[in-house]
């Protein structure tokens, strides 16, 4: 029986933009409206979708670097709002990140040495320095880097071997679950293949559970248990991975699924062709937010935003339709 | 039939702090009439600045381009500087990743459109903005009227990609060098772009040289591929026999690294190519890819591997490229 | 040696050619800084003469710079003065070596004092949200205030002197540096590197010091060098319009301003603070400059 380790219920995140000493009216981005999702220990749960669907705001919120402006998020039981900072402390030594950028996520002036043990330092984990550093040099050589690693800075590595730093930097504390935030889309496809294949052995090993943020739909068909879509701030379908891919049951993920370029010249997908571009999540369109460029909208899309509902096979899709894949 | 563009032996190198980076080392291909080719690798194999070469875009010195780039019966490599301008933008129209660093953003999207079309075709103001209208409805711009008198920053990602594509293909070009036209824009929207381009080459009869790391846009759009590692060509096929038979042990590589729709399983590794890119300032002995590959021998560290013939149009630059897939 | 297929068919496809650039020949890494960054070698040359003139000036053919000889007055230059005799008889020469000492001094502690302050006020500034904008209009005020009128102002609470100078001309510069190091505290906070530092439990204070001031030192460097220039000129501005060093002192600025009277029959007087005066802040400009260009990404990558 898996655990609940990550529980996000109604979470709401909204950015102020503009506005200043001079009282223009702020607008609001509505980043993240209203989203709930949990995560297993020992799972991958993939958040899709495109820019400004807010899921890296889902990360940031989930990782505790901002406040959510409504609902609430818990981690191994603890809600983040009825904590102090020693205790969110504990939590973040279990809650880990791998960031997208390689080149910018690692402080330049700092020793990969120094960087992977701030967090052993930081949360106490072991003590002494030699102690500190040979487990570092085991957490280095653990993901796949030579031990002399240790005395060099971060721009003598290359991006997929920076990527790897931060994974060690992430696993140092022993998380259980590590957000990656894009983790694998800025690196070439062959350097991309390693750090997903580290990433699928490092959560055998550690029963790591994963939120995998990501717009490159193929990876997270390969690695996901469990996908999470979003559209502007709202999850418009969740489900397992192989009913999901299989079967997408919302419009959208319909439409992104077909959009996604198959490297196979034989195959000529029919295309589900989304017209239009993405609506501004500072006005976010009323109703269903897909249903300016759904090809399926009608009147009631319009005004009437739908809730995640079931739809069978364990799946939850936002759309008025009953059987929105076959009509 | 004489192909439209003939690269042969193209040599870029530039000038560093470090040494010579040799970018481009000795690459060789063709692009007929009417065809898209694709030029594929991963960043810093060479690729952007082969397209940039052809268009004389790099800065001379630090860098030094040799060879031969035959356009129209002409040699790029040895054109004048002005002769050059008159074929940019012209004859050979260009798209690049980042619609929003590529467009001015102090002129109206019309003006840019109507630039071009005024200088190298002569035509009047009002004409050139004719012209202008006409193609922003061709890139399927809505409201293309409005949108004329617009800023670039005014419009949405994929409108300035659109509107960059009206401007590369506003003087008619023969030849139209994309360099990762889709890779910052959302896959809904790089689906938008994939399937506009696709049918304006229908409809222009231009050929494109396709620059993308992206394997999915290459199935989707190219006719002909070109793989290039290090900054050398190592495979070269038509569409179908790179996806179905690929030959270099690199292609294969990166064939195998990308996880394809369909082949779900959370617990199977993808196949990975280990280790990294050689650096390209240390001459390559031998075969450029061999500190990488599966299945090299004492030969591919020895001696460069000859360009061979596998099948009609499909080569490959490996010593064991003869042997079944 | 040519890369010949094995089985002798078909072409090399990377022919074993020379690079199409000659490669640089190999020089030691002085002669590289050198080659590379030759604004900051003259700059630090002209600065660190300045200074080793300050340092030796007993040693340098000087004799006391208040000595008075009214006999001797209003001398051109000559063998026994350099650069001749002030109005009071004093020797320019002398005046001119010892000055160096005044505005060097001040030059330096300034740049470091205004850096100090600004840095602490920039990082707090930058760093807690709410004091940001606060502090931000107290900088604001203190920059419409120019450095005469702090300077007069303290010569009124307190007698002429050159502390007074240095922090006058330290009040009217710090803001400066609190405003730059503001901006890229804030920049510097969107950085991945330090969400990642959050994510890994480091504190406020430790983010800061570890992860943010060291990411910041370049331009502050760039910063404090031409604020070491501008501290030189202020010096003399002062105290060549009377508010600044004292007469008791010598201070280029103050020896211009004794020559001022003579200027048009006996233009030595200023010519020769004027020039060494130029120099240090050509110098320490060149510096600046220098510096700004190799630790400038963005500029460096042009180069």
């Amino acid at each position: 029986m898996s655990t609940t380790l990550l529980d996000v219920r109604d979470l709401v995140k909204h950015y102020p933009v503009g506005g200043g000493l001079f009282g223009r009216r702020a607008e609001t981005v509505h980043a993240v409206d209203g989203v709930s999702f949990g995560v297993d220990a020992g799972e991958t749960l993939a958040i899709v979708g495109e820019s400004g669907c807010g899921k890296s705001t889902v990360g940031k919120v989930v990782l505790g670097l901002a406040p959510p402006t409504a609902g609430r998020v818990s981690f191994g039981g603890t809600d983040y709002a009825d904590i102090g900072a020693a205790d969110m402390k504990r939590v973040r030594r279990r809650l880990q990140v791998v960031f997208q950028d390689p080149f910018s996520s690692m402080n330049p002036r700092m020793k990969v040495r120094d960087i992977v043990a701030e967090p052993l330092e930081n949360f106490g984990v072991i003590d002494g320095r030699s102690a500190i550093t040979d487990r570092v040099r085991d957490l280095l050589v653990r993901v796949g880097l030579p031990a002399d690693a240790l005395n060099r800075f971060p721009h003598e590595f290359s991006g997929g071997q920076r990527q790897r730093i931060c994974i060690a930097r992430a696993l140092a504390p022993g998380a259980d679950l590590i957000v990656c935030d894009e983790a694998v889309s800025a690196l070439d496809v062959s350097v991309k293949a390693q750090i997903v294949n580290l990433l699928l052995d490092l959560q055998a090993e550690y029963g790591l559970a994963l939120l995998f943020i990501s717009h490159d739909i193929a990876v997270v068909e390969h690695m996901a248990h469990r996908v999470a879509v979003m559209y502007l701030g709202k999850i418009m379908e969740i489900g397992d991975r192989d009913v999901l891919f299989a079967q997408p049951a919302h419009p959208y993920t319909r439409a992104l699924l077909s959009a996604v370029p198959v490297p196979d010249p034989a195959v000529r997908r029919g295309r589900a062709a989304l017209a239009g571009d993405l609506p501004s999540p500072i006005d976010p369109p009323r109703g269903c937010r897909f249903h300016t460029r759904c090809p399926l909208a009608f009147d009631r899309c319009r005004v009437d935003e739908p809730a995640l509902r079931a739809v069978g096979s364990g799946r939850l899709a936002a759309c008025h339709l009953d059987q929105p894949a076959d009509a | 039939m004489a192909a439209l563009l003939e690269v042969e032996n193209l040599r870029t190198h530039f000038a560093t702090r470090n040494g010579v980076v040799r970018a481009v080392d000795g690459l060789s291909f063709h692009v007929d009439a009417g065809e898209t080719v694709a030029i594929v690798g991963e960043s810093g194999c060479g690729k952007s600045v082969t397209s940039l070469s052809i268009l004389r875009l790099v800065d001379q010195p630090p860098a030094r381009i040799a060879g031969q780039i035959r356009f129209g019966g002409r040699n790029l490599a040895a054109l004048g500087e002005a002769e050059m301008r008159d074929l940019r933008g012209n004859e050979i129209g260009m798209i690049f990743q980042e619609p929003m660093t590529s467009l001015n953003p102090l002129l109206t999207i019309g003006r840019q459109i109507a630039e071009p079309v005024m200088l190298h075709q002569g035509l009047d103001r009002v004409a050139a903005r004719a012209r202008a209208l006409e193609m922003l409805t061709l890139v399927g711009i809505p409201a293309p009227e409005r949108r004329l008198d617009d800023y670039p920053h005014q419009l949405s990602g994929g409108m300035r990609q659109r509107a960059m594509i009206a401007m590369a293909l506003a003087c008619n070009p023969k030849i139209l060098v994309a360099d990762e036209p889709t890779t910052a824009l959302d896959v809904t929207i790089q689906a938008q772009i994939i399937d506009l381009m696709r049918d304006l080459q229908r409809r222009t009869g231009s050929a494109i040289i396709l620059i993308t790391h992206d394997l999915g846009v290459v199935a989707e759009m190219a006719a002909r591929v070109v793989v290039m590692y290090a900054g050398r060509k190592v495979e070269e096929a038509d569409v179908a026999t790179i996806f179905t038979d690929p030959r270099h042990p690199y292609t294969r590589g990166l064939l195998g690294a990308v996880p394809r729709p369909g082949s779900r399983g959370t617990n199977t590794r993808l196949a990975e190519i280990p280790g990294s890119v050689p650096s390209l300032i240390k001459p390559l002995v031998g075969c450029a890819f061999a500190g990488r590959c599966p299945k090299a021998g004492d030969i591919c560290r020895r001696a460069a591997p000859a360009w061979r013939e596998v099948g009609p149009g499909h080569g490959a630059a490996c010593h064991f490229a003869a042997g079944a897939a | 040696m040519t890369a010949t297929a094995p089985d002798g068919e078909g072409f090399a496809i990377a022919p074993d050619l020379p690079p199409l650039i000659a490669e640089p020949p190999r020089r030691g890494r002085v002669a590289t800084f050198v080659r590379r960054h030759p604004t900051i070698v003259l700059g630090a040359a002209l600065l660190g003469l300045m200074v080793l003139i300050a340092v030796c000036a007993p040693w340098l053919g000087t004799g006391d710079p208040q000595a008075l000889s009214p006999a001797k007055r209003i001398r051109a230059p000559s063998a026994e003065f350099w650069f001749g005799t002030d109005s009071l008889g004093r020797d320019v020469y002398s005046r001119v070596i010892y000055g160096a000492r005044t505005s060097l001094l001040v030059g330096i502690v300034v740049a470091l004092a205004a850096t100090v302050a600004g840095v602490a006020v920039g990082l707090v500034s930058g760093f807690v949200r709410w004091l940001d904008p606060i502090v931000m209009r107290v900088i604001d005020g203190l920059m419409a205030i120019p450095s005469v009128l702090i300077a007069i102002a303290l010569l009124g609470i307190a007698r002429g002197s050159v502390v007074n100078v240095i922090v006058a001309i330290t009040l009217a510069e710090f803001p400066r540096v609190a405003r730059l190091v503001r901006g890229v505290v804030l920049s510097l906070r969107e950085q991945p590197y330090v969400d990642a530092a959050l994510a890994c439990g480091s504190g406020g204070g430790r983010i800061m010091l570890r992860h943010i001031l060291p990411n910041a030192l370049d331009p502050i460097i760039v910063q404090a060098t031409y604020i070491g220039a501008s501290a030189v000129i202020a010096e003399a501005v002062l105290s060549f319009i009377g508010v600044g060093t004292p007469p008791t002192v010598p201070s280029w600025g103050n020896i211009m301003a004794e020559g001022r009277a003579l200027w048009q029959v006996k233009p030595y007087i200023v010519f020769f603070p004027a020039v060494f005066l130029c120099i240090t802040v050509l110098g320490v400009n060149l510096l600046g400059d220098g510096l700004r260009d190799m630790l400038d990404p963005r500029v460096a990558k042009r180069a």
